[in-house]
């Protein structure tokens, strides 16, 4: 687990670097910014449920893969 | 994406720029251009006033535009500064129905407020969620 919110946890970073991805490349392919990735990666920022699945489908896993509930 | 941004902010600065013009007509004009001439005066007021409902939507379409988090930043800023102006706003009036203040309390001066406020609170958010 990378950085996290108190709400939710998340493994973005790693699994964005595991498919060879910049923020940058990450951002463009979600449709956000990349300030919004890098805030997510930071624990700063929970997305949407819309913009949690983007991802998944950008990084090719499950949302439950990136982001966990905190015990 | 960018190019699409560009195209409101543009958008945006225009029906503002407008808007700024036209006040300055509404407001200038009675007096210095058209001797205050009431058919005139009114057509600069509406013509105003519909220029700002032009500008908000220009505004709106950007916010639109605005990924999750920009959106996020953006409504907590502008909450903040809705708060603080109605609180300052009733203050600042309080203070001049009380006569604690020298001179009478001017809607330019809370505007003024309004901006300065919005501008700040957007600078400690967007550091905020960097």
């Amino acid at each position: 687990m990378g950085k996290n919110h108190k709400k939710l946890l998340n493994n973005l970073k790693k699994l964005r670097k595991t498919a060879g991805l910049t923020q940058q490349e990450l951002s463009v392919n979600a449709e956000v910014s990349r300030k919004s990735i890098n805030a997510i990666e930071n624990g700063i920022y929970v997305p949407s449920t819309v913009l949690a699945l983007k991802i998944s489908r950008t990084l090719d896993c499950k949302v439950e893969d990136i982001f966990e509930l905190p015990d | 994406m960018k190019e699409k941004r560009r195209k409101h902010l543009l958008n945006l600065g225009l029906w503002t720029w407008s808007w700024v013009a036209t006040l300055a007509i509404a407001t200038f004009g009675p007096q210095l251009i058209w001797d205050d001439h009431t058919l005139l005066t009114t057509i600069a007021i509406v013509t105003n006033l519909a220029n700002g409902v032009l500008m908000i939507m220009a505004n709106r379409k950007l916010f639109n535009h605005f990924d999750e988090l920009e959106r996020k930043i953006h409504l907590e800023s502008m909450a903040l500064t809705l708060g603080l102006a109605v609180i300052v706003g009733l203050t600042y009036s309080l203070l001049d129905q009380t006569n604690l203040i020298p001179y009478d309390a001017e809607i330019g001066t809370l505007v003024g407020f309004i901006g300065v406020t919005y501008i700040i609170t957007l600078l400690v958010n967007r550091i905020k969620y960097r």
